[in-house]
């Protein structure tokens, strides 16, 4: 089978938890993990009755994220019922968009091709909805059990155009748009907590052709690596199925992850009817242009500009940027502690390293981590000024990172100060010649190579103190006194 | 004293109103052997409802503008003491977990609560006979219908079991049985009145409504129920004002419309008599009479009832036995879902779900639920017109016909037919009352007065105004 | 556009709605009895019609985040049909594969 002569063809629906506090159309808490259905209340339980009033953050927020992926935001959007029968939809339909939707047009870029030509996923339609609650088929036999507290959590539906043409593009564009997302703080982006969730559609054509194959929707993939994974398998699945002389079936296939393959879904009704109409419970939403735009203005600076940013200030190198990017956090640390310091690259090597390393190690966030970005720029200025050592400032960075103390106190209390003062050098330097007479000997008898042996004694006897350079010029000096 | 309601309404003491509710409701025989106007009561909680009450008002306490005055709510209202069953086996015995914004206000106002009414099953009806748990009867004649979906609200007041009652409007579902029992209904202006705790039928239709022994009464408790509600987003942040002051008010130079398409040549002429008579009185107190038409008025129905069946489709999902509600077993989620929902919905329930679905339906939905709510559009811009073009008001008979014989309409679209006078106020959402105007055989006859959105004051200075001229005569 | 009979299995389908043999044919009179008074409609010109009509133009109101939950007057075991260690039980789905349908 030949894969290669053929192209994958690639969209993705990517359904993402606005993070408010309350729910999209009650105030019930969007608080994960509590026990079963113990944030419900009369409206998202669909008691007789009861009607939806739609949360302003949610709103808010769904702004932003259209603004972050260059969408246009539509000053009128209308909400529908999307309705169809599952026991974790309360009313039997979903609030969500349908002809009306928040946000359309928009793009995504997602990196660059070989040709350095960057590579762009336009974004067909961004628009809000509320999320179902959880269904638990195996926790009891024979019955399923219904949890509602996930039941009208906010959600945006991110709808992409079929621009991705691998299953590295459909990664690249997932991890970009998470990062995205956090950056604009429009959710937590956690896949474990289901508050990202993706559907690809997924076809295979002959290389150079123009038209679409049939696509298929792949679903229940549950991380980035798996949605990777999954459209492979697809894609092969398609592609043996075709090279056959076969047709590919417009269905929906379920991945499963353990087994590494992908099934169809029985497709339990024959056409789904869903039977869209305008929400009569809501009116339609009306935004002001002046509101829209003072929300484009307000995003933070997006992880693109601040890398090009990065790069022109602080003069890194790539692998410096992308991992110093990586999330809104540690961008911020870098950034407060190379402004106070002044040397970009010195701080990124320490950040990449010590700080990193650290907190990888505590599993905390950089925003919980004791050494504050400014006491890490004092005492990489200790070393510059030659106050302290290189050595010295990894054990203050330790005692920093336990205790939280300024590095300057703590270099004082150890002892840690560098001496620059010639006369106890001198001290030191007399003292190392009396106790080695030999290699003293030769040394002031031109024998140079055993400058280093003396001058590690000497550092040896300062405990680190003494600043090497003087030790140096000193004993240098003597030689050819 | 008990409330500023029609003296004759008042009695001595809260506790007083109370039983007196009862004792009539047995002299009546309002429950299920009888009328079948009321469906649940619980005469312990309310007498002590009527004595805390009463406490409040002898230390002097503010007790409210109903202070101790009985009422019922139609069984589709949310209630935490009563059940709400819909008219329904789908919630036989439910009793709600919270309170329709509606109920609540008037216990603040200090009315008390003494029954949940009988009515078409989920309001889908004209007579009151679609309900699971047997049809009401009309106080006036037995034989007959009260009308509906309200009709035991209607009738509760019409046989003087409670001075006021609250009763919900989709397509006239208020003053069709005000008619036909001869009381005042209101239907409000769509989004005067909170829909929250109103079990939603058509929701773009949907208003909870009043009926009153008075027009004074029904003005009243308006001004109670009225207003900006948070958890109703279709509710208007507008002020509510003293309905009570139509009264004074007076219709010198008023313009009041005759819409020539609500005087049919099939319409009973003696109905139309009727109506001129009401007209003349008003006239004689300085209003203008003024020869209207309202042509799309005959396309009311086929909207309404694509409308309103297709959102009822999407209303009605969420009785599917798992969380409330009627469940009957089954070995698959699925068999569960049909079995409970075959068993819960009643024959017209169900029509209306099959046909609200149908014309939701892929390949429909343009030809049907998008037609019909285009052409709904027009019927709104007509009413606005004719206001704008200084109509005050509209008057016209609030039905075609007297209350009629139990059984007497087999044929669905002949039932529908009922509402052909009342429809349209719902798709314009504009206010509409009915008034008793007289009497045909002995029945009550109902005239109806139509006002621009929000300008309920203007339909009550009308209502009070002929309720004024006619007196005695609205009854004989 | 007449009703068929297949037309009301469907939509009876849809809807989650068990017919007895013996109502459909009724039903099929019924709904095409009802709907070819409808048929008026199709002749109206609505060209000149800008959005449907109905609620709100002026837009909706919006909550602010947060808040007190809705208070329930009635615990949910006093309405749930079933109950157990505090999730709403139904029956299991007909395949597993149904299991995974969720919200789109
Ligand atoms: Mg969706
Ligand atoms: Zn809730």
């Amino acid at each position: 089978m030949s894969l290669d002569r053929w192209e994958m063809v690639v969209g993705l629906e990517v359904h993402v938890q606005l993070k408010t506090r309350s729910k999209a159309f009650c105030a019930c808490s969007t608080q994960y993990g509590a026990p079963p259905n113990i944030n419900t209340c009369p409206v998202c339980l669909a008691l007789p009755g009861t009607l939806p009033v739609l949360n302003f953050e949610a709103v808010r927020l769904a702004v932003r994220a259209a603004h972050a992926l260059s969408c246009t935001v539509n000053p009128t959007s209308v909400f529908a019922r999307k309705n169809y029968f599952y026991p974790d939809l309360p009313k039997g339909y979903q609030i969500s968009q349908y002809d009306r939707p928040l946000a359309v047009n928009g793009s995504l870029t997602i990196g660059e091709s070989a040709d350095g030509t960057p590579i762009t996923v336009g974004i067909t339609r961004l628009h809000l909805e509320e999320d179902a609650g959880k269904s638990i088929h195996d926790r009891y036999p024979s019955a399923t059990a219904i949890d509602l507290n996930r039941a009208g959590v906010p959600l945006v539906e991110i709808v992409s155009e079929p621009d991705m043409r691998s299953s590295r593009d459909a990664g690249a564009y997932l991890r970009t748009l998470k990062q995205i997302l956090e950056f604009t703080e429009v959710s937590d982006v956690n896949m474990e907590e289901g508050s990202l969730r993706v559907d690809a559609n997924v076809s295979a054509r002959l290389r150079g052709e123009t038209k679409l194959g049939t696509k298929t929707e792949v679903k229940n993939m549950n991380s980035f690596s798996g949605v990777e994974r999954a459209l492979e398998a697809e894609f092969a699945r398609q592609v043996e199925l075709l090279e056959r002389g076969g047709r590919v079936e417009q269905q929906t296939m379920l991945w499963d992850g353990t087994r590494g393959v992908v099934r169809p879904a029985r497709s339990k009704e024959a056409s789904h009817d869903y039977r869209y109409f305008p929400e009569p419970d809501l009116p339609p939403l009306v935004l002001s242009k002046a509101w829209i735009e003072e929300q484009r203005t307000s995003l933070p600076e997006l992880p693109v500009a601040r890398r090009a940013r990065f790069a022109k200030e602080y003069a890194l190198p790539p692998a410096d940027i992308e991992s110093l990017t990586s999330s809104v956090a540690l961008a911020d640390y870098y950034e407060q502690a190379a402004r106070a310091h002044g040397d970009g690259k010195t701080v990124a090597n320490w950040v990449r390293g010590e700080v990193l390393a650290a907190v990888n190690a505590d599993g905390i966030s950089v925003r919980e981590f004791r050494v504050r970005p400014g006491d890490l720029a004092d005492l990489l200025s200790l070393v510059r000024d030659g106050k302290v050592s290189h050595t010295a400032a990894k054990r203050i960075f330790a005692e920093m990172r336990k205790s939280g103390e300024r590095p300057a106190q703590i270099a004082d209390r150890e002892g840690l100060l560098q001496e620059g003062n010639v006369d106890a050098i001198a001290v030191w330097v007399d003292e190392v010649m009396a106790e080695y007479p030999e290699e003293a000997r030769r040394f002031l008898a031109g024998e140079r190579k055993l400058l280093g042996v003396l001058v590690g004694a000497v550092m040896k006897k300062s405990k680190g103190r003494a600043d090497p350079k003087q030790v140096n010029q000193l004993l240098t000096s003597r030689s050819t006194g | 004293m008990i409330g500023p309601l029609d003296p004759r309404d008042v009695p001595s003491s809260a506790i007083d109103a109370v039983a007196d509710a009862f004792e009539r409701m047995a002299d009546v025989k309002a429950g299920r052997e009888g009328l079948n106007l009321i469906l649940w009561t619980d005469r312990v909680r309310a007498a002590d409802a009527a004595r805390s009450c009463q406490r409040d008002i002898d230390a002097g306490r503010e007790g409210g503008v109903l202070a101790g005055v009985p009422y019922v709510a139609k069984d589709n209202i949310a209630t935490t003491e009563l059940p709400t069953s819909c008219g329904s086996r789908m919630l036989e015995n439910y009793v709600s977990a919270f309170e329709a914004t509606a109920i609540t206000r008037l216990r603040n106002a200090g009315a008390i609560l003494v029954g949940k009414s009988n009515c078409d099953e989920f309001a889908m009806g004209s007579s009151t006979e679609y309900s699971a748990f047997g049809p009401a009867r009309n106080p006036h004649d037995p034989a007959r219908v009260p009308g509906g979906s309200s009709g035991g609200s209607a009738g509760a007041v019409a046989a003087d079991i409670v001075p006021f009652a609250l009763g919900s409007e989709t397509g006239g579902s208020v003053r069709q049985p005000a008619a036909f029992c001869g009381v005042v209904g209101v239907k409000p202006t769509y989004g005067r009145v909170s829909r929250y705790g109103l079990v939603a039928f058509a929701s773009s239709l949907d208003q909870i409504g009043v009926f009153g022994k008075t027009v004074h009464d029904a003005a009243i408790v308006m001004e109670v129920i009225a207003g900006l509600d948070p958890h109703d987003a279709t509710t208007a942040d507008a002020p509510v004002p003293r309905y009570r002051d139509a009264e004074e008010r007076g219709l010198e130079g008023m313009v009041i419309g005759r819409p020539k398409e609500y005087f049919p040549p099939s319409l009973d002429p003696r109905i139309a008599a009727l109506c001129d008579r009401a007209l003349a009185l008003m006239r004689a107190q300085g209003a203008t009479v003024r020869e209207i038409s309202l042509p799309t008025t005959d396309l009311a129905i086929p909207v309404y009832y694509i409308v309103a069946p297709a959102e009822a489709s999407s209303n009605l999902a969420r009785f599917d036995g798992a969380r409330y509600g009627l469940r009957v077993r089954g070995g698959t989620l699925r068999d569960m879902y049909d079995r409970t929902r075959s068993a819960g919905f009643g024959p017209e329930v169900t029509r209306r779900i099959l046909l609200g679905t149908y014309v939701l339906s892929a390949g429909y939905y343009d030809a049907y639920y998008k037609k019909a709510q285009e052409v709904r559009a027009l019927i709104a811009a007509e009413f606005r017109r004719t206001f704008a073009s200084g109509v005050d008001l509209i008057f016209t008979p609030t039905t075609p016909s007297v209350a009629f014989r139990h059984g007497a309409k087999s044929d669905p679209y002949e039932m529908y037919l009922n509402d052909i006078f009342t429809v349209t106020a719902n798709l314009a959402g504009i206010p509409g009352i009915s008034v008793p105007i007289g009497r045909l055989d002995g029945l009550p006859v109902g005239g109806q007065l139509m006002a621009a959105h929000f300008d309920e004051m203007a339909m009550f200075r009308g209502a009070y105004a002929l309720e004024g001229a006619l007196g005695a005569e609205a009854h004989r | 556009m007449a009703v068929s009979r297949e037309d009301l299995l469907h939509v009876a389908s849809l809807a989650r709605l068990a017919l007895d043999e013996e109502a459909v044919p009724r039903l099929v009179r019924e709904l095409n009895g009802i709907l070819e008074h409808m048929d008026v409609l199709r002749k109206v010109d609505t060209s000149g019609v800008t959005g449907a009509a109905g609620v709100g133009d002026a837009g909706m109101p919006l909550r602010e985040d947060g808040g007190a939950p809705y208070p329930l007057a009635h615990p949910r075991e006093a309405f749930a049909p079933e109950m157990r260690d505090g999730f709403f039980i139904v029956p299991r789905l007909a395949t597993h594969e149904d299991a995974t349908e969720s919200v789109e």
